[in-house]
């Protein structure tokens, strides 16, 4: 955005001092360039990540605050005084004197009512006439973070977790494990039709996999497998075509002079595989098992697909969407139990934030 | 993404090739196969084996509720799938939501990783790390987030826009979820949180370009505007290729949000019933295991067509440099 224009200099200056003046206004629009970019940036991120705060605003209101539109945009609710064992609503009391008092009121009465300062509440009760009912609640700052409490055990947070993990971890090792073999194998080794099978991999990436739906279900079905975990984590042990591509790319970049001097020293092929390639690899392998926990965090198809009928395994993703069909009249818990459930993953990505970063380089940029 | 024609072109190289192997090209052959078992394997047991048994079970009467009384019905599955109003809907529904969404998600991505990449902006790993942040949000948590963002009575986006003067909360205000139309923007404002991936990789590939082209075009004297057009865009057009072609395949197989937000309903007026919706809810809900393999071969055929275009189309726009002969 910086076109380099030669810069004018008034006449009667030129001679005296144009070193120092041209410098110092480029400098001047660099320094307006920033702050106006930067700027932008800012409006924009806060745009981008709205929903979050409105979220986390809204998870902490009381169910009335929720669904009333034109309520503030911080969770209140009515203030309230416990006098003699008793909650009292607070009103603000115009007094005869015109000031507004916040008073809670203990006794109603049809044209007077009796009050008492929450703030000196030894001065004895106030003698107040007027209609109580056209008096203006009092409401105070109140976040409910008890609607975290009740969400987490609404939707029995821990258990959905666990299975979550579960899933996630066993594929996580399921297919980096067979990833990494079949990856080492398109690297290295020349054989009949590897570049056909490789492009019939890649080819993989594209096809829907709806198209396989109805026989594998109808063979899970028949093993008895549907409604257990098998058809989700057995298929990962044979390998994922993103996750070969990308390991096959970073294997390729290896100097094959340490495999060779392995081999000279009479290793075979799987030895040279796992004490030279894997330890080169760890950069390559972290960031597909974070891509794949991710993956396998998100999967929402084949879970609702195949743990249907098994409700008290489903992962988080899929017991989320029944929380939300079951409690629709209670937004504050579902915002809650959102929440709730992106804290593990985003806070796993910002502790990982670099091998993710490196790793979404090598994955979407080829070579 | 070259990768994908360079391996296309491989395989049509290796098809003439001819040389006797010797004992040792065999041993390493070998080899290659034994470490590519295991993809070879699940190939034919989950792609293969599956793909061909649903063109087979296209043509039964299969019920899921009764499995014993499956018979032979030659096409009128496809006879139906075609005839079914809700498959062309469903194509439509899919289709609209493709033209809006993907040229916006492809602008956006674009856009972000420009600033990201300008040489204006301050603490560009903070401003990196929040833009991508939604993106690792779990999705149905970014669904019930939004659904809220965008009740029309008390979400923040309607109360937004009444701001500015204009009544959109109320009865006759935008109700996201109620109308055919709106409700596409919606599914793109929840798309558009997960545009951290494609940002990512625009980056990296704007990062790829080579600086001195953009000092040669400032002594030339070309603009801001005149360098994104002629060194920008064709450098990154591979990238952008990749971005397009993925992001079509996954439009294509487009469920949750529709589904954690409507079920298999297509409320509103059938906007929200996409192809694979249509699918889960004639095979699944319904049980119709013989109706649903016609109904994924014919999404495998519209996503294969679609595929076939975009590829067809590369050659025109996009700008392989110095990796083409």
């Amino acid at each position: 955005m910086t076109v380099q224009t030669p810069e004018r200099t008034e006449p009667g200056e030129a001679g005296v001092e144009p070193p120092s003046d041209a410098p110092l206004r480029r400098r001047r629009r660099n320094i307006m360039w920033a702050g106006c970019t930067t700027l932008g940036a800012f409006l924009l991120v806060m745009i981008f990540l709205m929903p979050l705060g409105y979220g986390t605003v809204t998870a902490l209101k009381d169910k009335d605050g929720v669904s009333d539109p034109n309520s503030p945009i911080l969770p209140v609710s009515a203030e309230v005084f416990e006098y003699e064992g008793e909650e009292h609503d607070v009103y603000s009391v115009p007094m005869p004197d015109g000031t507004v008092r916040e008073l809670a009121l203990i006794r109603p009465g049809r044209e007077s009512s009796v009050f008492i300062d929450p703030e000196n509440p030894g001065a004895g009760p106030i003698e107040w006439e007027g209609r109580w009912r056209t008096l203006e609640p009092v409401a105070g700052f109140a976040p409910q973070w008890g609607n975290f409490a009740e969400a987490w055990n609404t939707i029995d947070f821990l258990r959905l977790t666990g299975w979550t993990l579960f899933y996630a971890l066993t594929t996580v090792l399921a297919t980096v494990v067979s990833s990494a073999v079949v990856a080492y194998g398109f690297a290295r080794f020349r054989f009949p039709f590897r570049n056909t099978l490789f492009a019939l991999l890649l080819a993989t990436i594209l096809l829907p996999p709806a198209v396989t739906l109805v026989p594998k279900y109808a063979v899970f079905l028949q093993m008895g497998w549907v409604g257990t975990y098998l058809p989700l984590i057995v298929p990962h042990f044979f390998a994922n075509a993103f996750n070969v591509f990308l390991l096959r790319q970073y294997f390729l970049t290896i100097p094959r002079e340490l495999e060779e001097a392995a081999r000279i020293d009479g290793a075979g092929p799987i030895r040279t595989f796992l004490k030279v390639i894997v330890p080169q690899a760890v950069p390559a392998l972290t960031a597909v098992s974070l891509f794949h926990f991710f993956y396998a965090w998100n999967d929402f198809f084949e879970p609702l697909l195949y743990l249907a009928g098994n409700r008290d395994i489903v992962p988080i993703g899929v017991g989320l969407s029944y929380f939300s069909g079951v409690y629709s009249t209670e937004p504050h818990l579902i915002l809650a139990a959102a929440l709730l459930a992106l804290v593990l993953p985003v806070a796993i990505f910002l502790a990982a934030q670099r091998v993710f970063v490196q790793g979404i380089v090598v994955t979407g940029v080829d070579k | 993404m070259s990768d994908f024609t360079e391996a296309v072109l491989a395989a049509r190289r290796e098809r003439g090739a001819k040389r006797p192997a010797s004992p040792m090209q065999r041993r390493e052959a070998r080899w290659g196969f034994a470490f590519i078992s295991p993809w070879l394997i699940g190939f034919v047991l989950f792609w293969t084996i599956p793909i061909i048994a649903s063109l087979v079970f296209s043509t039964l009467d299969f019920q899921l509720t009764a499995p014993d009384e499956t018979s032979f019905v030659g096409l009128s599955n496809w006879e139906r799938a075609l005839s079914d109003p809700n498959t062309w809907s469903s194509l439509l529904v899919t289709l609209r939501f493709t033209v809006l969404f993907l040229p916006l998600s492809l602008v956006v991505s674009l856009g972000l990783a420009l600033l990201l990449n300008s040489g204006h902006l301050r603490g560009t790993s903070f401003f990196r790390l929040l833009f991508y942040a939604p993106s690792m949000i779990p999705l149905v948590a970014g669904i019930l987030i939004w659904q809220q963002v965008l009740n029309p009575q008390t979400g923040w986006l309607n109360r937004l826009i009444d701001l500015t003067g204009v009544q959109a909360s109320g009865a006759n205000g935008l109700r996201w979820f109620d109308n055919p139309v709106l409700v596409l923007f919606a599914f793109s404002f929840i798309g558009l949180w997960g545009v951290g991936n494609a940002m990512m990789i625009n980056l990296a590939g704007l990062q790829g370009i080579p600086t001195q082209l953009y000092e040669a075009a400032a002594i030339d004297g070309a603009g801001w505007w005149r360098r994104l057009r002629s060194i920008t865009l064709p450098l990154l057009s591979p990238v952008m290729f990749y971005n397009l072609v993925i992001g079509s395949v996954l439009i294509m197989q487009y469920f949750v949000v529709p589904w954690v937000l409507f079920g298999a309903s297509g409320h509103p007026d059938g906007a929200s019933r996409f192809m694979l919706i249509h699918f889960y809810q004639q095979a699944f809900v319904f049980g119709n295991m013989g109706y649903g393999a016609a109904l994924a071969w014919f999404i495998f055929l519209v996503v294969a067509a679609l595929t076939a275009v975009l590829f067809g189309t590369a050659r025109f726009w996009v700008h392989y440099g110095s990796e083409r002969p």
